[in-house]
């Protein structure tokens, strides 16, 4: 007895220690940006403290669209041509399991439920909706032609998709899974992102070379955004990817083969400046104070640290070929 | 006679005096010919806004030491030009050298009793000092082109650019030695800055050279000048290129070498036949 006590009692002794050592762990512990690269069926990790990649891992065929899970345990991945969305543990980097996910995902949405993703299935014209818990398809729902671009509303009422071919947004009730409306945009729309409180949808049209504004209750375009560049040919201005500051100071907006990034003024609509990054950026993601921005840059294989204070590229690090998503775990 | 024996005797005091003496002369020379200023600074500027405006799209296709991410060719170019304003400082004193022989006031600052290679060091040191005040000129107004530099390096590229352009005076003076005539002046522009420059890494990196031509990129690599603009370069960007560093400082040496040894206040005299 006497000795279990004084186990006990050493253990207790221990205890501020530990929680010490674990501070001083996660304080020590740098944000690490996770990027898929499309064409060398791996992914990308790099410590953004050094700027360097410390690690790449393998995983399915053609990795594109990758997203956390809420609680930041998982990591989901579109494995385009595995035909699967892979599930990552993060804290080993082993795939734990796969989701049914319909033909050759490419980009998806996680409900604030952390339960269900919304999956684009480009062949087919359909929305799979898994649950990532049962790992069951809940539903499929149609939609237009070439389905891409993936969001969910922040309060989870509604997700909207992308189809390249129809030029529409489709917005789906996720309590019935249903297509409620459709909002015409321009040419092949890729990315569909909502601000942070919810009430504008940004989309990107990759041929039309605009981005619209969208009012989420009347679904109705209220801004077009268009981007002329110095010594840039208009046919290489190709919005894709979206990404809105917290603050709501900033849209950042990837133009693609045009090896630009747009900053424009998310409360006027004015484009602030056009930022150099590598070739054909792609899509973007911000650290956890979006301090940062990071941009995946396809053709030349590589990845754009700009700093959001200075509205600066600082750095450009090289991953895999083919770069195409990007999450940061802070 | 007795300067001579008393040569080494003189103190420190008279050195410092003689070389404010000839910095004062170039400076007073400097800011006499406004023309010249505002052509050593319009000249690079042309470079900067206009020629960069044509090739813009050209580059940015590369990442390149000393550069962190993809750059713009108003940033790519701005480390040459900057070189290129110590290049044509350089060969316009080797101009005003044989002016002055022509002239004869060469031989009055010869008449000093201190050192010979003292004169012409300070000669050089003085060109140096206010070729520098044109190279910080231009880099303010290439501010405006977005050609922006961390701040520190600033301070870091100043003697880099000190080292260049004792290097490009040295040649300078060297030729200068050679030059009989003022009329030769106009070979030099052709037969040193032109290719000299044009051969060096100030306007295209020379990994583009060699993808066209692989004796060019020779002629490139082993062109002083080409060290010297990366030297700058890379000093800008708060690097140290150690490789150009030892090419630029061992062509300073020699250059200086050749001009101090070189130079023969007789030869200003016109041949007499």
């Amino acid at each position: 007895m006497k000795t279990l006590n004084a186990v006990h009692a050493f253990r207790h002794a221990l205890k501020p220690l530990g929680a010490a050592l674990l501070l001083a762990s996660t304080q020590t512990l740098a944000a690490v940006a996770y990027v898929s690269n499309e064409k060398d069926d791996t992914l990308s990790l790099i410590d953004l403290d050094s700027q360097t990649v410390i690690e790449t891992i393998d995983v399915g065929e053609r990795p594109r669209g990758i997203i956390f899970s809420k609680d930041m345990k998982y990591l989901y991945i579109c494995a385009s041509d595995s035909d699967t969305v892979q599930v990552m543990d993060l804290s080993n980097h082993q795939i734990i399991t796969e989701l049914p996910s319909g033909e050759d995902p490419e980009q998806f949405a996680l409900h604030p439920n952390n339960r269900f993703l919304y999956i684009a299935n480009e062949d087919d014209a359909l929305v799979t909706v898994v649950d990532t818990q049962s790992k069951e398809v809940i539903a499929q729902i149609d939609v237009g032609v070439e389905p891409e671009g993936m969001a969910v509303s922040p309060d989870g009422k509604w997700a909207i998709n992308t189809s390249e071919t129809t030029n529409m947004l489709h917005w789906i009730d996720t309590k019935t899974h249903t297509l409620v409306d459709n909002t015409l945009v321009d040419q092949r729309p890729r990315h569909v992102e909502f601000s942070d409180d919810g009430s504008r949808v940004w989309a990107s049209s990759e041929i039309g070379g605009t981005v619209s504004v969208i009012d989420t209750d009347s679904r109705q375009i209220i801004e077009k955004l268009s981007f002329k560049i110095r010594g840039v040919h208009p046919d290489k201005v190709q919005p894709v990817g979206i990404k809105l500051t917290a603050d709501g100071k900033y849209a950042f907006v990837a133009l693609g083969p045009a090896n630009h990034v747009a900053v424009v003024d998310a409360k006027t609509y004015e484009v602030l400046d056009y930022l150099l990054v590598g070739r054909r950026v792609w899509h973007l993601a911000f650290n956890e104070d979006q301090s940062q921005l990071l941009t995946t840059n396809g053709v030349s294989g590589d990845v754009s640290v700009v700093d959001i204070a200075d509205l600066k590229v600082t750095k450009s690090i090289k991953v895999g070929r083919y770069p195409w998503g990007v999450v940061v775990k802070p | 006679m007795s300067h001579l024996d008393g040569t080494l005797s003189l103190p420190a005091s008279a050195y410092w005096h003689c070389f404010c003496g000839i910095l004062k002369r170039e400076y007073l020379r400097f800011i006499n010919q406004r023309s010249r200023f505002l052509s050593a600074l319009v000249r690079p500027l042309l470079w900067l806004i206009v020629f960069a405006a044509g090739f813009r799209a050209a580059l940015g296709i590369a990442i390149i030491e000393p550069y962190e991410t993809y750059i713009t060719y108003e940033v790519y170019i701005a480390p040459g030009l900057c070189c290129m304003i110590l290049l044509f400082n350089g060969m316009q004193s080797s101009l005003s050298m044989v002016y002055d022989r022509e002239m004869g006031s060469m031989r009055v600052l010869l008449m000093s009793p201190l050192p010979r290679q003292f004169l012409l060091l300070s000669r050089l040191l003085s060109i140096a000092i206010i070729s520098l005040l044109q190279v910080y000129a231009f880099l303010a107004i290439a501010l405006l082109v977005g050609v922006e530099p961390p701040l520190a390096g600033y301070i870091t590229v100043l003697p880099a650019l000190v080292l260049v352009a004792v290097m490009l005076g040295a040649l300078g003076l060297f030729i200068s030695s050679r030059i009989r005539q003022l009329e030769n002046f106009a070979g030099v522009m052709n037969f040193v800055i032109f290719p000299m420059f044009f051969l060096s890494s100030a306007l295209y990196p020379l990994w583009k050279m060699q993808e066209s031509s692989e004796w060019l990129y020779w002629l490139c690599r082993i062109n002083p000048f080409s060290h010297a603009v990366e030297l700058v370069r890379h000093a800008l960007y708060l690097k140290l290129d150690t490789e150009s560093l030892l090419v630029t400082a061992a062509a300073t040496a020699v250059f200086s070498l050749l001009a101090v040894t070189g130079f023969n206040p007789q030869k200003n005299q016109k041949p007499t036949r």
